[in-house]
């Protein structure tokens, strides 16, 4: 454990530079995309409250949009935007769409018929009873949509930080990631203030009488402009090569820390997440990025393993932990999960996780196709209701793989049921479920034990992680000291962080190593 | 001045309008009467084009007012609605300014002219300032009715314009209807259902139904020379107090005794109706009331006399 334990406010301090970026990247993006959802949805409000037909298909399009997961809206978004702010805002967008059509068109719609008809019966033009008497009525209601929509873009653009448009999701959900409460908690805070103090501001707005109203709706575009143009003031320093990392990564001592104390190594770095970052790689939008060196996508798109000729990275070597609890409950059970182990090579690894991630395969077949051609595969038994053992994963592909291996070979080989809860956040869902009994076991990695969970000093960090077998055998002594939790067998493969490029390029530029790397963004 | 002719308005299958004629006279009151549904107040909208009719054409001044953008049209014809239809976002001098500023007129000019018709409406200027809500039915009536005479329009149309006021009000505004003079320069086309409304403020009624043209006529005509039986039995309630409005008091000047004398205490002119001079008895503790024709004849009569001769000339009516 950490001699000293951080709080929240020296996070804050020490981190204030960072803060204040991501913050007024957050304030940014919330605006822009609200300036362009004004722009766009005010006059479709307009149009369907004159044709009042068009109403259901917008308002339903609107609508639809609305329920799309936010994250698979950016997913969709990427094809088609690439990564960066630009997807981001159009997704941000999308969202903010059906508050502001809704309530312009409820708004304009549920005004008194005897004041619209004067204002045609004294020859007023269609535009001027738009400018003049629609718009100024409806605008209270308005205004409540376009304060529904700000604190809908206030939560939604933390997610921005998945497609590098940074944000403070980049604290939130690097915080999940690394198990950092204060990280987490750095990036929430400021979030939900934001929420706050828009939601209370335009409560005031909306509150004005008709006199101020009218003065303040010409005010509201300037400051939706100003407060657009927060984005573009941490303006990005240019290199060479742009790296694309992880928020885990970016706050690790065996990431990006680590590349910059010990290899001295300086890139423009873009934060986004593991989901469209190979993606991103293979589509010449970035050039260096931190991914696994198991992941099947390292296949798919042709990428290389930089060597980490000093080091930093250290293994991470995957092994199911398991509460010691559990193993008395279930006594066949480490029997059977160390059928596993030592039959999972790196390069096995990769090939499966191909197939999932590239070929897409479901995880359940491919776990099957192995274990069966490796003769371990056995017909469920009738399983026991009473007694079933609670398997976890985390979210991303091969976790899925060996979760679905483990559930088959405690089907095959045991009386006990199972249920699996696979897609569990990162590291730290992961773990607090195990620990709170949510989850009898799940695969873990050595060196995220040692850094993530145990948080080891960077002494002992140093020691342990010469070779596999001393860090193993020191989260194991640990985590069963500290959290009365099991390491078994380790399945074999070493999925460690590494940095890669694209072979094509790699090769042009003769970048073999890390240091390769680093001499090469040095030279001029 | 204003000529309907075979005009229909047809909303799908229903006709709301059916091929109606009617001709209004320059500064005539003439007031379409009716049920709801009777047509009388698409025929209103068609005037302004806030409904375009079917078939059929309208004229104003001899003009087909297809010939001119509807909203140029509509600036030279006021309007009054039932609710008003106040801006309610707009200040009580910001509603009146509505009209002058479309038609441009200068800052000065449109004050002087709303503090005119503040003074002329009975409204005090500390109202100008004053938001719809903050004023009371009557009031909101009146400023309607300022802001349709602002930019003093030749025509003025009106939809059932007193409808939403109770009958206190609704009285007391008759009354200053009645003697404001900006008002009986101007054409007026009044739409009410109200039949008591409509023998006391018009020149002519137009009883409509089911989107056809019953009779058009003067009060006293609709009375005692009813086109059909619709027509007795829309006017049977209150038929006594109908009569007594619909007769001008010029209707039975002859049958009036002739007692010659000069007057020196105010008298009723022959303009007004029976139901005036009638009321008069009530009010004013007196035997008589004077009666002057052309402001030279004068007759001193009682309320007998009054009655004698009301008998006489519905008789008279009625062997026509």
């Amino acid at each position: 454990m950490n001699e000293h334990q951080q709080t929240l406010l020296e996070f804050m301090q020490q981190q204030a530079d960072k803060l204040a970026v991501q913050t007024m990247q957050h304030i940014g993006l919330t605006f822009i995309s609200l300036f362009f959802a004004v722009l766009v949805g005010l006059p479709l409000g307009v149009i369907i409250a004159r044709k009042r037909k068009l109403s259901g298909t917008v308002l339903g399009f609107a609508g639809v949009l609305q329920t799309i997961p936010s994250i698979a809206l950016l997913g969709f978004m990427i094809p088609l935007l690439g990564i960066g702010p630009k997807p981001a805002i159009v997704a941000l967008l999308l969202y903010a769409l059906l508050p502001i059509i809704r309530n312009t068109y409820t708004g304009i719609t549920g005004i008194d018929a005897a004041v619209k008809e004067a204002a045609m019966a004294m020859g007023m033009s269609k535009w001027q009873i738009l400018i003049k008497v629609e718009l100024p009525l409806a605008m209270p209601v308005i205004l409540a949509g376009i304060r529904t929509a700000t604190v809908i873009n206030v939560g939604v653009a933390t997610l921005a930080s998945f497609i590098a448009a940074g944000g403070l999701g980049e604290f939130i959900f690097g915080g999940i990631s690394l198990n950092n409460t204060n990280m987490i908690l750095a990036g929430a805070i400021p979030a939900a203030l934001l929420a706050i103090i828009f939601d209370f501001l335009l409560s005031l707005v909306q509150k004005l009488n008709f006199r101020k109203l009218r003065r303040s709706s010409y005010a509201l575009p300037i400051v939706l402009l100003l407060l657009s143009s927060f984005y573009f003031i941490p303006t990005a320093y240019g290199s060479k090569l742009t790296a694309g990392f992880t928020p885990e990564f970016m706050g690790r001592q065996d990431g990006n820390l680590g590349l910059e104390s010990k290899y001295g190594l300086k890139i423009h770095t873009i934060v986004i997440s593991d989901a469209v970052m190979y993606k991103a790689a293979y589509q010449k939008e970035l050039d260096v990025i931190s991914g696994y060196s198991t992941d099947g996508r390292l296949k798919a798109y042709g990428l290389v393993v930089l060597d980490d000729d000093k080091g930093i990275f250290p293994p991470y070597y995957a092994a199911p932990i398991i509460r010691e609890d559990a193993l008395k409950k279930f006594p066949k059970l480490e029997q059977t999960l160390n059928l596993l182990s030592g039959k999972i090579n790196d390069s096995v690894m990769t090939d499966l996780n191909y197939r999932t991630d590239y070929l897409h395969q479901s995880p359940e077949r491919v776990a099957k196709d192995f274990l069966v051609n490796h003769k371990l595969f056995k017909p469920a038994r009738k399983s026991n209701e009473e007694n079933t053992v609670r398997i976890g994963s985390k979210i991303f592909g091969e976790q899925y793989i060996l979760a679905n291996m483990y559930s088959m070979l405690i089907k095959g080989y045991t009386d006990y049921g199972v249920s699996t809860k696979t897609g569990l956040g990162g590291t730290k869902i992961c773990f607090d479920a195990l620990t709170n009994d949510q989850i009898d076991f799940y695969p873990e990695y050595t060196g995220t034990g040692l850094l993530a969970i145990l948080q080891a000093s960077s002494k002992t960090i140093n020691e342990v992680t010469k070779n596999k077998d001393s860090t193993y055998n020191y989260v194991q002594r640990e985590f069963k000291k500290q959290y009365q939790v099991s390491w078994l067998k380790p399945i074999g493969f070493n999925n460690a962080y590494a940095l890669m490029m694209r072979e094509q390029q790699a090769k042009s530029l003769n970048i073999k190593t890390i240091s390769n790397l680093k001499r090469y963004l040095n030279s001029k | 001045m204003i000529k309907v002719k075979d005009v229909s308005k047809h909303f799908g299958k229903v006709k709301a309008v059916d091929t109606i004629n009617f001709e209004v006279q320059e500064q005539e009151n003439f007031i379409l009467l009716g049920t709801s549904g009777c047509g009388k107040t698409t025929t209103l909208k068609m005037i302004n084009r806030l409904i375009e009719p079917t078939s059929g054409s309208i004229f104003i001044n001899g003009k087909n007012i297809t010939d001119e953008q509807p909203e140029i049209l509509r600036r030279s014809i006021g309007y009054v609605l039932q609710n008003n239809g106040l801006f309610p976002h707009y200040t009580v001098a910001e509603n009146i300014a509505i009209v002058p500023q479309l038609l441009k007129w200068d800052k000065k000019k449109i004050t002087n002219r709303t503090a005119e018709l503040m003074e002329k409406l009975h409204l005090g200027s500390d109202y100008l300032h004053a938001y719809p809500n903050e004023l009371s039915g009557g009031q909101q009536q009146r400023i309607g009715l300022a802001r349709a005479l602002v930019s003093d329009p030749p025509v003025l149309l009106m939809d059932e314009p007193f409808g939403s006021l109770d009958n206190v009000t609704r009285a007391a505004i008759h009354k200053e209807f009645k003697a404001l003079d900006e008002l009986k320069r101007k054409t007026i086309i009044m739409v009410t259902h109200d039949v008591q409304e409509a023998f006391e403020l018009g020149d002519r009624i137009c009883l409509m139904d089911q989107g056809k043209i019953i009779q058009s006529s003067t009060p006293a005509d609709l009375l005692f020379k009813p086109a059909n039986k619709f027509v007795k039995d829309f006017l049977k309630d209150q038929r006594l107090q109908l009569e007594f409005k619909a007769i001008r008091l010029l209707d039975i000047w002859d049958l009036l005794p002739n007692h010659h004398q000069e007057a020196h205490t105010s008298s009723l002119s022959t303009d007004s109706d029976l139901w005036t001079a009638l009321e008069h008895f009530k009010f004013i503790d007196s035997e008589t009331v004077n009666i002057s024709k052309d402001k030279s004849e004068i007759k001193i009569v009682g309320f007998e006399q009054l009655m004698s001769a009301f008998n006489q000339y519905k008789n008279r009516q009625g062997h026509e």
